[in-house]
């Protein structure tokens, strides 16, 4: 392990992650979401496409073996571990317009670190850090939260998707911008506004063997693979780990 | 749902064929209509839409989906902002549904679907990127091209949480028409793709119509 700490509900932070890393969320008293984007620090438009990852693994879900994909064709991270199930990536954040009509706005003047801050701005002000402004957000990931589909289209935001002590890990596949916030589901129906604290661990991970889960969950993520060892193999970077490389 | 247009081609102020492989990329103001027509039928149709006074602010499938409580798009779909506000309204839909989750073809996207030596076949975000290099007073560039719509395309969600990609539902001439709710740059690829059903393995022409607010 080379560092751990909890996010606390309604909170955002950013880090960049190298190729080689596994970062762990652990929802710690259930009920958690994590909005999550990637990008690569040396091309930020390089980025988490979530239509490419959807279609390329023919999913709606995404789970272990998943791999969440750039829109350069290759792999920002892989879901090596996750006793969750189903983590959505279409629903997107909410905004502070959606949190003050659903939970009542609390500033932070009037709340202090109480204050109910939304998704959105949170990535924006994360974002911002490294230069990327709202041309630059696109769909993103919202770890623990779950909407299911029915046959006609219509969308259920499942609140007991997680629980007290439920993880994921990701090993990262490339170097990596991570964008994170802990605030809610923007279809959170919950009576007040959620505050759901997340443990976040950052460790060394195992090298994607030829055997590995997540290469072979599907025939796609093997060429994905094969794209993201060819990135790396020609700039002479990171760990040129696995096959084809 | 499926919902005719009362509009008749001949009081259009612009007509255009879009071959496939091609792109358009053009203003429609607020309270004009713009009709996609799939002239041969299964053609996809990759669609975005940008707030003309403000690009930045552009189509969001997330919001779309989000705020109508559903993942499938047709007449009375309102076509939300990064803002979530309405950027269009699909006022007519001879098809039915129409896809915003698969986004669009991309080389790089291609070889891990298909095959890596697959990088060299043309491509809806090749088209998309030619359109904004070459178009530079719209203010757009690759920032700006994400998540589209794929009219014309049918992309069913399992109630497990799988995506598939099935036949299209449309045919020869149908269409869909949206009302402009606010100044539009909107762009379009017709999509080139020859490895997967959306274009029936045979891409064909698109038909742009635009009728000015005022006609009914």
């Amino acid at each position: 392990m080379i560092y751990e700490t909890v996010i606390e509900g309604g909170k955002h932070w950013s880090l960049s992650v190298g190729a080689g890393r596994s970062l762990r969320l652990v929802d710690e008293q259930g009920g958690a979401n994590v909005g999550m984007l990637f990008y690569n620090p040396r091309n930020l438009l390089e980025r988490y496409n979530a239509p490419d990852t959807l279609k390329c693994q023919h999913t709606f879900k995404l789970t272990r073996g998943h791999c969440l994909y750039s829109d350069m064709g290759r792999i920002f991270c892989s879901i090596i571990a996750d006793d969750v199930g189903w983590h959505d990536t279409v629903c997107g954040n909410a905004s502070r317009e959606l949190v003050a009509a659903r939970w009542g706005e609390r500033s932070y003047q009037a709340a202090r670190n109480d204050w109910t801050q939304n998704g959105y701005d949170a990535f924006l002000v994360e974002g911002g850090k490294y230069g990327l402004g709202r041309r630059d957000l696109a769909a993103n990931v919202n770890w623990f939260s779950k909407v299911a589909i029915s046959d006609d289209g219509s969308m259920q935001f499942d609140p007991a998707n997680s629980g007290p002590g439920r993880a994921l890990e990701l090993r990262f596949e490339m170097d990596t911008l991570v964008l994170m916030h802990t605030c809610p589901h923007p279809m959170n129906p919950a009576a007040s506004y959620p505050r759901c604290p997340v443990r976040v661990t950052l460790a060394p991970a195992a090298p994607a063997g030829a055997d590995d889960f997540c290469r072979n969950f599907r025939p796609e993520n093997g060429r994905g693979f094969a794209n993201t060892e060819l990135y790396r193999a020609a700039l002479g970077v990171g760990a040129t780990n696995g096959v084809g490389a | 749902m499926r919902l005719s247009s009362p509009r008749e081609a001949a009081d259009a102020r612009y007509r255009q064929i879009v071959p496939a492989g091609d792109y358009w990329i053009e203003t429609v103001r607020r309270g004009e209509y713009l009709r996609i027509v799939d002239v041969e039928g299964n053609q996809a149709a990759d669609t975005l839409f940008f707030s003309a006074a403000d690009p930045a602010e552009r189509y969001s499938a997330i919001d779309t989906l989000r705020e109508q409580g559903n993942v499938y798009l047709s007449a009375g779909s309102k076509l939300r902002s990064t803002s979530s506000r309405v950027l269009a309204e699909i006022v007519a839909d001879t098809v039915g549904r129409h896809d915003t989750l698969g986004g669009a073809c991309a080389t790089e996207s291609n070889t891990v679907r298909y095959a890596l030596e697959k990088r060299t076949m043309h491509a809806c975000r090749d088209s998309y990127v030619l359109a904004v290099v070459t178009h530079e007073h719209f203010g757009l560039s690759k920032r700006d091209l994400t998540h589209n719509i794929n009219f014309f395309m049918n992309v069913p969600v399992t109630p497990d949480g799988g995506l598939t990609f099935a036949d299209g539902l449309s045919g020869p001439g149908q269409y869909v028409e949206l009302r402009a709710e606010m100044d539009l740059i909107v762009l379009i690829s017709n999509c080139p793709q020859l490895n997967n059903p959306c274009n029936a393995y045979n891409p064909t022409p698109l038909e742009v119509l635009i009728w000015p607010a005022d006609v009914r």
